[in-house]
């Protein structure tokens, strides 16, 4: 009884080995989490490092600013990513200039900087850093030809939400000067990969030109 | 004991089950995303890639240590916008006259800064020495610039390229921590003598080599590229 069991189970072992060797083809590009457009949206933004870096910057910029900055950030920066989503999802094609260089660029000097800057301006910022970056998304999505954008775009909000909450309560909660300075050094890095990036959008035009 | 011959017996079907399900390999189609990795390893090593790049961007640290604050924190940033847009110039193919004896000079007066722990109490000093770093720091990013390659991912090359110039700050900085203890000032110092002599190598190099630049564009055929 007890060798048969053995056997059986030796059997069963094998025909499980075969299951998971059995390799299926990596449609590895279509960066689908498998688990729906929700967590679709989430993996995005967590792994789209031309959207998340932009937005790890607002977050240290607005946390920088304070609490106000900060809890302002947490609920503009979404809904204008949904906002240029739904309006990107309706244009005809994906934008072809890297247009996120600027966002490097222009709020990781403000992190560098450190410019005392009001509220209402931090939250400028937020609207048109979420409806430039929502309306690429958007557009990506539309050709992408997804049908479940909108539940996508929830996902994404979502992440902004923890991504921003997190990170700007984290430079609010610095009280050692030397945390506020590698914040700005940070700030200086983001600035030096737009700068980069820009520099490499124009080349490449120039190689089309050529 | 364990029979080698009877447990390999014993097991043969399923081995030999694994290896006919290894070997029923499909294709990857993993084509779209190529390069993403070799982008950041490319960018990150970029910086590592030249002594007188380590030896100018560590002495940086090293000076910005021995003044203390604010210039251990105003010099590492500074120096990474700077060469950022050094870098940006150096892609779109402006040309900045001398690259190679800039990179070297770098070496040199960083060197001769560490080495004389130069510094002072005046307000504009702080700014002196910014002036001073960003300057070099624009040679050295022209360089990277102008020798970035194709075919890369540029949102990955940059952002490793960026991380490796900050990382050599920190190491600077590092070494430079030794400074609060008598020998470890003249550790630093001997250190800046050997940063200077590295840069006095380079700038023969350079006259030896010759300095080659890209091909020079005006701002304005540039424009009209676009």
């Amino acid at each position: 009884m007890n060798r048969r069991l053995v056997k059986c189970l030796h059997n069963v072992s094998i025909a499980i080995a075969v299951i998971l060797f059995f390799p299926h083809a990596a449609d590895a590009h279509l960066v689908t989490t498998g688990l729906g457009p929700v967590y679709d949206g989430i993996g995005h933004l967590v792994l789209s490092v031309d959207d998340l870096i932009p937005v790890m910057a607002l977050a240290l910029l607005a946390g920088q600013r304070g609490p106000k900055s900060g809890r302002w950030t947490l609920f503009i920066l979404p809904i204008a990513w949904l906002i240029g989503g739904l309006f990107g999802m309706q244009a005809k094609h994906e934008t072809e200039f890297p247009f996120q260089c600027i966002s490097f660029i222009i709020i990781g000097i403000l992190v560098a900087t450190n410019l005392p800057l009001p509220a209402p301006i931090i939250a400028i910022v937020a609207i048109v850093l979420g409806i430039a970056h929502g309306y690429a998304n958007g557009t990506a999505i539309q050709d992408a030809g997804k049908a479940a954008g909108l539940l996508e775009f929830i996902g994404i909000m979502v992440s902004l939400f923890v991504i921003v909450t997190l990170l700007a309560a984290l430079v609010i909660s610095l009280r050692w000067d030397w945390t506020k300075i590698v914040v700005r050094v940070a700030g200086s890095w983001v600035f030096a990969i737009g700068l980069l990036l820009l520099g490499w959008a124009l080349k490449s035009s120039q190689v089309i030109q050529k | 004991m364990i029979d080698a011959n009877r447990l390999l017996k014993r097991n043969l079907t399923a081995l030999l089950a694994v290896a006919l399900v290894l070997c029923w390999a499909q294709s990857a189609r993993a084509h779209v995303e190529t390069g993403k990795a070799a982008g950041f390893a490319n960018g990150f090593k970029h910086p590592w890639s030249g002594w007188d790049h380590i030896l100018a961007m560590i002495a940086v640290g090293i000076w910005g240590a021995q003044l203390g604050a604010p210039a251990v924190w105003l010099l590492p940033v500074v120096f990474p916008m700077v060469m950022a847009f050094g870098g940006f110039l150096g892609l779109i193919r402006i040309h900045l006259p001398g690259v190679e004896y800039g990179i070297a000079l770098s070496a040199v007066l960083l060197g001769a800064m560490v080495l004389g722990e130069v510094r002072s109490r005046r307000k504009g000093f702080i700014f002196f020495a910014a002036a001073l770093v960003g300057a070099f720091g624009l040679f050295h990013g022209h360089a990277h610039g102008s020798e970035m390659e194709e075919g890369q991912s540029a949102m990955l090359y940059s952002i490793g390229f960026v991380i490796a110039t900050g990382t050599l700050h920190a190491c600077g900085i590092a070494i430079g921590l030794v400074h609060r203890w008598p020998v470890g000032r003249v550790a630093l110092r001997a250190a800046g003598a050997l940063i200077l002599v590295g840069g006095l190598y380079f700038v023969w190099d350079a006259y030896k080599g010759g300095d080659e630049a890209p091909q020079p564009q005006t701002a304005v055929s540039l424009m009209q590229n676009l």
